[in-house]
């Protein structure tokens, strides 16, 4: 069980019951209630089988469900290791070329159940849950489902702290502990039936839900739908693409944060969002290495205080740049970027290559908009809130889901009060992107104690303003918008420096000495552990080195944090310049100098069915441009995933083919949502 | 004003290998369709299936030939349209059915079709872990088969734009102007058209079209709910038809298709009307449950995909096809009574005859079946 993460800052490594399976024919061990594939890549299993077309090899690609990149069979059948819970004396074999017809024992036939409720939510992520806590409030019978084992979403798999107000959004409080709030908050409610495992399959044009609860088929028919089901990630076209080593964050994260396993030793990043910047942060949290990120653009998009803390860290994060291959026989062994031009195409000679053995993309994501378009089309009053409704960071959308279940619980029961105007305004505040980046603007105050703000960019957040015992933090303008400032008097309690989810509040005491302060810096990566008395290599904002310092003292942030306050003294010439230390050595990103041993023409748009870039471009120019006809002809989006990546790969195709917009018709999309075997349909479970 | 010699409205099943058919011969073609490409109404909803083993002259001349154009096509053009001559069968639980698809067999018999009936143990060899309690035995047809029709009705595209035919797709046509009994222009809501011979391939929308012309069509679509799952290694050969109706839907039936996927649909009983095409709840749970119990192994395998479709039915089931006699240059080939994509092909070939006057007494005797002016009271005995 190399691969498993034994210890973590945030996570709790609690003892779990060794489960035996076997892979192939060989006896491992995996862990209770653990998903095969997390059991499997705990092994140091990467490769899940082999494609019927082409023979490429297959292994995780979303670890959510919803494509069939990780399937495996199980006891003879067909199953998707990410959704498939390890069972003892299990079977587990790779798939290789076309599976054979899984054999049955005695099929059942009955009815299938269906059920009525007023509100029916799809997703019980931040968005679905907030507005189930407000459905509970006002006693409407409402059905919240969700295709995972435990509420929360992705806040699952969140171990950072978040953003937002503490007031409305947790802010402060890290985001696996948020899920874990609200999923116990609706258990209060009786009128709020919660259905996990549950995966809702179409909203028919008859107004009955079909959902696929505990492997059990029933229809629902609901008054009012809430779409919560959150967003997918976005795939990117590139060579070598469908190497296995190349995913996305989310599947990342699942199997980092959720199952603590450790997927990989060398990560390569690309994209500079939040998504990308935080899952860098979370790879160095789990002890891997992150190699680099690159982020097409001249900035990356997400937080800054994100990207400066992974600068700080020592990873280097290359903008204006992009992914040119992955490399690689079956997984990925190394990564060609090169820097773009404003057109986005290579610049050539600035190509750089460096070993990894995992390609995380974070290219941004699309709302799961198809229930809201399936309920308009069945007549049945639809919303949206959370991702679903528009990208944003989880605060918002436990903001928007909150206004929607209030407006929901209006709808259905008019005497519901009305939605307070200061809740759309916050609201509003909350979806904000990053605003403008501001100069530095230090104190030049040299005695006492105070805090050091680094927090350059408006973002959404204001935590730090909300625990100074004294109120000397505040925004001057937007109170959450606003960047924060210190005025009045600080008592070095530390509260801002362990809540500021940027790590960006630093302490700089110079009541002992004023030649040579105290610096109290926030860290969470106990993986490389700091010890008083090591020499830490401190930097700056940026992550430019200030000179190496011995630690003094190091405090521990027990409630509902985990923060360490890493205290250290540095000449009062750089003490308030400086915002963290390199953990990771410099070696970790040098580039390859050996020759690249594999390497891939397929630039991939449709996984599932093996469709290259080429194939579609081929047809295009050859005058075939709807995105029906090439689906007819190449069979993009008629695998197991259902259109999920490809349709964006091959809209950006036409585009850049020259097919103008408002010509590409949309891709049509049909039941059902995930695939399920037919047998679940004839049988509603009864005896 | 655009001239052709034939402007065919509808770039389906029949419209597509009939502006083939045509362009081949050398006739300057345009067809018209209001959607973004070919195929995208009731074609691409078609399972795939193609068979010559019907009980009438006219649909078995037809089929035939549209089985040797489906069989040849990768010999002769290269294009690889998922042709397999996998065989039909039609398994009998009662006694009932055993003599109706025997007599039928007959009919087949003296039309030359290869059609057999096979014991129990037979079917089960060629569909092992069907169910045989009750089962009297089926008929099997070697010789029919299926083809993928995204990829037919492409390649026959692809071929028909190399002879020169002409398309113009996200075009509705809204008027057909008439002048001394004959279509003067066909008029689209973006343009104008005139030609010698217009021809109605619009499937759901034949009546409509007669309509603008004044006359009346019985063509009225009903709605057929199919799907598909994941794909396996080959289990099963022929398609496999369970007439049985029961209450709320008539005959079903699947095959394993080409990429190994099965591919099944039911006839809703009564018919749904209409052309809504947005999938119900009731599919799903009405044909797994038939299916499984007809076919227990299928019950593991996983459903990609439903949609639905219709089927541009007549009152007797067959098609309309032929000259129109208050028009003078209209042919109509419409009804097809969801044969569209199997009858295609070969109608093609039929129709471009007309077109040219070159019908011969069998092909004349095979249009009779579907002579646009009889009188509808018959009713065919093996859809």
């Amino acid at each position: 069980m190399g691969n498993r993460i034994i210890e973590h800052p945030i996570l709790p490594i609690l003892e779990r019951e060794k489960i035996p399976f076997y892979w192939n024919g060989t006896k491992y061990f995996g862990f209770k209630n653990e998903m095969i594939s997390s059991a499997l890549f705990a092994n140091g299993i990467k490769v899940f089988g082999h494609h019927h077309k082409g023979g490429s090899a297959q292994g995780i690609f979303c670890a959510n469900g919803q494509c069939a990149k990780c399937s495996v069979i199980v006891d003879g059948v067909l199953m998707k290791s990410c959704m498939t819970i390890v069972k003892p004396e299990m079977k587990v074999e790779s798939v290789e070329g076309l599976p054979k017809l899984p054999q049955t024992g005695k099929h059942k036939i009955s009815e299938i159940e269906e059920l009525e409720y007023d509100v029916l939510i799809i997703g019980g992520g931040p968005a679905g849950l907030s507005a189930a806590i407000q459905l509970g409030k006002h006693k409407i019978k409402t059905l919240l489902i969700d295709d995972k084992g435990e509420l929360g979403g992705k806040l699952v798999l969140q171990t950072h702290k978040f953003f937002g107000s503490q007031e409305d959004s947790f802010a402060g409080t890290r985001g696996n502990e948020i899920g874990k709030k609200l999923a116990q908050q609706i258990t209060e409610f009786p009128e709020i039936t919660i259905w996990k495992n549950s995966t809702a399959l179409f909203v028919f044009k008859d107004k009955k839900v079909g959902i696929l609860n505990n492997d059990i088929y029933k229809l629902v028919k609901p008054k009012i739908i809430l779409n919560a089901a959150g967003a997918r990630e976005k795939f990117l076209r590139f060579k070598g693409n469908s190497l296995a080593g190349i995913y996305g964050a989310g599947a990342f994260q699942t199997l980092v944060n959720r199952d603590l396993v450790r997927p990989t030793k060398r990560l390569f990043i690309v994209g500079g969002g939040n998504v990308g910047l935080i899952a860098g942060y979370h790879a160095l949290q789990a002890g891997i290495e992150v190699v680099g990120l690159v982020e097409a653009m001249p900035k990356c998009g997400g937080y800054k205080v994100h990207a400066d803390k992974l600068a700080r860290l020592g990873v280097p994060i290359y903008t204006s740049h992009s992914v040119l291959q992955a490399n690689g026989k079956e997984t990925i062994e190394s990564v060609t970027i090169s820097q773009i031009d404003d057109k986005f195409n290579p610049v050539k000679g600035t190509e750089k290559t460096f070993d990894c053995d995992t390609l995380l993309i974070a290219v941004g994501l699309e709302s799961v908009s198809e229930f809201t378009d399936e309920a308009e089309t069945a007549g049945i009053r639809v919303l949206s809130a959370g991702d679903a409704k528009e990208i944003a960071e989880a605060s918002s959308a436990m903001f928007n889901g909150k206004i929607a279940g209030l407006k929901i619980a209006k709808e259905i029961d008019p005497n519901v009060e009305k939605i307070p105007q200061s809740w759309f305004d916050k609201a509003e505040i909350l979806k904000k992107e990053a605003g403008k980046t501001y100069d530095y603007n230090i104190t030049e105050i040299e005695e006492g104690i105070l805090p050091i703000i680094h927090c350059l960019q408006e973002i959404p957040c204001n935590p730090c303003s909300t625990v100074c015992p004294t109120n000397s933090i505040f925004m001057k303008g937007d109170p959450i918008m606003d960047l924060p400032h210190f005025e009045g008097k600080c008592i070095g309690c530390g509260k801002c420096v362990a809540v500021c989810p940027g790590l960006a509040i630093t302490l700089v005491d110079y009541r002992k000495n004023a030649e040579n302060p105290t610096v109290t810096l926030p860290y969470e990566i106990s993986n490389h552990k700091v010890l008083v008395g090591d020499e830490v290599r401190c930097v700056d904002i940026d992550g430019k080195e200030l000179g190496t310092f011995s630690v003094t003292q190091i405090l521990d942030v027990k409630v509902n944090n985990r923060t360490q306050l890493i205290k250290l003294k540095a000449h009062k010439n750089i003490a308030k310049k400086i915002v963290s230390f390199q953990i990771q050595k410099a070696e970790v990103s040098q580039q390859k100098e050996t020759e690249i041993q594999h390497t891939s023409d397929e630039e991939m748009v449709c996984l599932c069915e093996r469709v290259t870039a080429k194939d579609v471009r081929d047809l295009v120019r050859n005058g075939v441009s709807d995105i029906n006809q090439i689906k007819a002809i190449t069979r993009a989006g008629m695998g197991p995933c259902g259109a999920k990546s490809c349709d964006n790969l091959i809209k950006q195709i036409l585009r850049r083919e020259g097919v103008p917009n408002e010509e590409i018709e949309p891709n049509t999309r049909r039941p059902v949502f995930v695939e399920v075997p037919l047998g679940k349909f004839a049988d509603g479970g009864k005896i | 004003m655009k001239t052709f010699d034939v402007i065919i409205i509808g770039a389906g099943s029949v419209g597509v290998p009939l502006a083939l058919s045509l362009a081949e011969r050398k006739q300057k073609v345009l067809v018209i369709d209001a959607c973004a490409s070919v195929g995208q109404e009731n074609n691409k909803k078609a399972i795939g299936g193609i068979r010559a083993t019907h009980s009438d002259f006219g649909k078995i001349k037809v089929s035939q030939k549209s089985i040797e154009i489906f069989s040849t096509w990768q010999e002769k053009y290269g294009d690889d349209i998922g042709w397999m001559a996998n065989g039909y069968s039609f398994p009998a639980y009662t006694e009932a059915d055993e003599t109706k698809l025997k007599n039928l067999m007959k009919i087949q018999h003296s039309f030359g079709l290869n059609i057999e009936w096979i014991s129990p143990e037979e079917y089960e060899k060629l569909v092992p872990g069907i169910c045989v309690e009750n089962l009297q035995g089926a008929t099997y047809s070697p010789n029919d088969g299926s083809a993928s029709p995204l990829l037919a009705i492409n390649a026959f595209y692809q071929k028909s734009l190399e002879f020169g035919a002409e398309y113009k797709f996200k075009e509705k046509v809204v008027d057909l102007k008439i002048v001394n009994g004959e279509i003067s222009q066909v008029i689209t809501d973006k343009s104008e058209y005139s030609a010698k011979i217009v021809v109605n391939a619009a499937g759901n929308n034949a009546k409509e079209i007669g309509e603008l012309m004044g006359i009346n069509l019985p063509v009225i679509p009903d709605s057929h709910e199919g799907a598909i799952t994941e794909p396996v290694e080959r289990f099963f050969e022929p398609m496999v038809v369970d007439m049985r109706p029961i209450k709320g839907s008539a005959n079903y039936y699947f095959y394993q298709n080409n990429e190994g996927q099965v591919i099944f649909c039911i006839t809703p009983s009564p018919p749904i009307f209409g052309t809504d095409s947005d999938s119900t709840s009731t599919f799903l749970p009405q044909v797994a449950k038939r299916m499984v119990q007809l076919f227990p192994k299928l019950a593991n395998l996983k459903v990609r995909r439903t949609w639905r479709g219709q089927y541009p039915m007549t009152p007797d089931g067959f098609p309309i096809v032929g000259k129109s006699r208050e028009i003078s240059n209209l042919i109509n080939a419409v009804g097809m009574c969801g044969q569209g994509y199997m009858l295609g092909p070969g109608l093609g070939e039929l129709i471009a005859k007309i077109v040219l006057n070159e019908l011969s007494e069998d092909d004349k005797k095979a249009l009779k079946s579907f002579d646009p002016y009889r009188d509808f009271t018959g009713m065919e005995a093996f859809k």
